[in-house]
């Protein structure tokens, strides 16, 4: 009887036991046993691509592996580790060193290696040794865009240029979600999206791989003939104002980490300011035209080749004579400039030059813009109203030398530049009448003429435009004697400009240094190369002997 | 009881099931995830293999090619084209 009643208070309290642990501890219960085998997991977000206009790839992500190693519970034979070193092409020493290290349980043995050693480094099975995927950027085009493109550190983070300048929106941020998962490590059952993983977004840049490669080639060439200190070039479409090609020199190969040095990375385009010289002559006059202090046709005096500003000289490398305003610009004639420059109010010229964006930011995005500088017109004394006329006072970047072209390739309106794609036409902002941009852009052709100061910058079956530049460049504030930066800024076909090219070569050091020998002839290559590539029709007669075709539309020729 | 056990046993079977496809769909996300994975790697192929400078290499050395000069490079205009056309057409209909 005893053992029964026992056995009944036994059986309830059971029975109370599992209704409280059933009913009123159980999500308490649910909570810590789904705990044990719940596990919180990484959801991948890979870094967006970078692609050219065209939608062929500048930067992408590939997945490589990392190896590491938690040295507490290493079991290593001597035979697996001569297969693990072998494998991982390092010094024996070095692996011994890292994979015996008394602390830590994380010791990277090697970075990004590629994923078919690390399917065999994976197939040795040595207990603490494992891989995590990473992902590697790389980068196709190589030197060729590096210095638009940039690159990213190991950890995937853009160091430089696009990388940098567009890193929030390349990077993807991972997500986590919790899972079960059985005792093979399967994930059964998907409890909850802690947080969805969002995947990097690609950008569309504005370049051309086609025009970057061949204005990088003819670049790497000029550079190299003229043994120049640096150059860069500037590829721009004459009516949206987008970069087509941008590439400077010296570069580096964004694959190979060791080639990668501060004097390298520089985008001189965009970041580094120099004196333009005679590039700069097309504005003034266009102001004065705009205004109606001359016309093309204006004759002026710039006999004996000299002349004096206040207690300095203005020389011209001969004397030239009597000279129409056209003729000032197609000869590059120093005194006919300031001469003209100086009739101007320095207001009006420094409206001129800030409405065409000098001294004023770039706006591409691009980490390091410089603005260069274009001081206030109240502090301008008559000399520096004059050498500011031709190029010398005043520095700019090349992207900005490029930009303010625009206006005479577009009628008069200045384009913004952009390193993005512009799907929908691109707003300007008047500066010159079209009547004016059309008039400079006539004195421009002359200057690309046999007379002119450019023959070389002539493109067989186009007609082009454009302006030399040599100047002397500054060193600790004095002008150097024989040190110079040889400019071009040009564009074609004059009939209906497609492209804008602008082309530095800084100290050329070869023997020639005047920008119509320098720079011209790079401004010509990579102009006939690229409008082949655009399939860009023909507004002259093709030159040279050999077949002539008719022209394929009169229509063309015009505009 | 005996409705009871059925139903225990159903949601036993039914959790199961959910945990079966459950396993099959992570398996088809996995599948997804690799197949991203070597679409990446062939577009990074492809655009090594479109590098111009290889294929120009290739063009000028080994098949001994070189750029058209101007002059014997014709463009037909878009107009010229529409009417070439419609030239082959009165001739086609003439038949």
């Amino acid at each position: 009887m005893l053992l029964f009643c026992l056995l009944v208070v036994g059986l309830i309290g059971l029975l109370a036991r599992a209704a409280y642990l059933q009913g009123m501890h159980n999500d308490f219960l649910q909570q810590e046993g789904e705990a044990r085998y719940s596990r919180v997991v990484e959801m991948n977000a890979d870094r967006g691509m970078i692609a050219d206009r065209n939608g062929e790839v500048l930067a992408i992500s590939s997945p490589v592996a990392s190896v590491y190693v938690d040295p507490k519970i290493l079991k290593i034979t001597p035979v697996q580790l001569d297969q693990l070193v072998r494998l991982l092409e390092m010094d024996k020493g070095e692996v011994e060193k890292r994979i015996y290290r008394e602390h830590g349980r994380f010791v990277y043995l090697k970075r990004q290696i590629v994923p078919e050693v690390a399917e065999r480094i994976d197939a040795l099975n040595i207990p603490g040794i494992a891989l995590k995927t990473e992902f590697k950027r790389y980068y196709p085009e190589g030197e060729g865009a590096a210095h638009v493109v940039g690159f990213t550190d190991i950890n995937d983070k853009g160091q430089e240029g696009v990388e940098r300048g567009w890193n929030d929106v390349l990077t993807g941020k991972l997500g986590s979600r919790r899972v079960i998962k059985d005792n093979k490590g399967r994930i059964v059952e998907a409890v909850e999206k802690i947080r969805p993983p969002k995947p990097g977004q690609d950008v569309i840049l504005s370049l051309d791989r086609r025009i970057q490669h061949i204005a990088h080639r003819e670049l790497k060439s000029a550079v190299a003939v003229h043994r120049a200190k640096a150059g860069s070039i500037v590829v721009l479409d004459a009516q949206t104002g987008e970069i087509l090609a941008l590439t400077n020199f010296p570069v580096y190969n964004p694959n190979a980490r060791s080639s990668i040095t501060s004097n390298r990375i520089r985008n001189r385009a965009l970041i580094d300011t120099f004196e333009p010289g005679s590039t700069l002559k097309p504005f003034p006059i266009a102001t004065a035209i705009e205004i109606g202090h001359v016309n093309p046709d204006t004759v002026l005096q710039t006999s004996p080749g000299t002349f004096k500003v206040g207690r300095s000289t203005i020389r011209d490398v001969s004397n030239k004579g009597l000279l129409s305003v056209a003729e000032v610009i197609q000869v590059s004639s120093n005194v006919g400039t300031v001469k003209i420059a100086l009739s101007l109010k320095p207001q009006t010229m420094w409206e001129m030059y800030s409405n065409v964006g000098f001294g004023m930011p770039i706006g591409t995005g691009f980490p390091g813009e410089a603005n260069g500088s274009l001081r206030p017109y109240g502090q301008w004394r008559p000399i520096e109203q004059a050498t500011m006329s031709f190029g010398h006072g005043i520095s700019v970047s090349l992207m900005q030398l490029a930009r303010a072209y625009t206006i005479f390739t577009t009628g008069g309106e200045l384009k913004p530049v952009s390193l993005k794609k512009q799907v929908f036409p691109v707003m300007g902002q008047r500066v010159i009448s079209s009547e004016t941009a059309h008039a400079v852009s006539q004195m421009l052709e002359m200057a690309t003429q046999t007379e002119g100061t450019a023959p070389l910058a002539q493109v067989n079956g186009y007609r082009v435009a454009g302006k030399t530049g040599t100047a002397h460049k500054l060193v600790d504030g004095k002008y150097a004697k024989n040190r110079y930066i040889s400019s071009f800024v040009g564009y074609a076909p004059v009939s209906r400009p497609r492209l804008i090219i602008a082309v530095m070569l800084d100290e050329p050091s070869a023997g020639k240094y005047f920008g119509g020998a320098v720079a011209a002839p790079v401004f010509s290559q990579v102009m006939a190369g690229s409008l082949r590539i655009l399939n860009v029709p023909h507004d002259a007669l093709p030159a040279n002997n050999g077949v002539n075709f008719s022209l394929a539309s009169t229509a063309d020729r015009e505009g | 009881m005996l409705m009871f056990v059925a139903c225990a046993l159903g949601v036993v079977t039914a959790q199961h099931e959910t945990r079966k496809l459950n396993m099959a769909l992570e398996n088809e996300m996995e599948i997804t995830r690799k197949l991203e994975v070597e679409w990446g790697k062939l577009q990074l192929e492809q655009s090594t293999l479109i590098a111009r400078r290889q294929i120009e290499n290739s063009a000028r050395e080994q098949l001994n090619m070189e750029v058209p000069s101007a002059d014997h490079i014709q463009i037909i205009s878009a107009r010229k084209m529409d009417e070439a056309q419609w030239a082959v057409l009165d001739h086609v209909e003439k038949f």
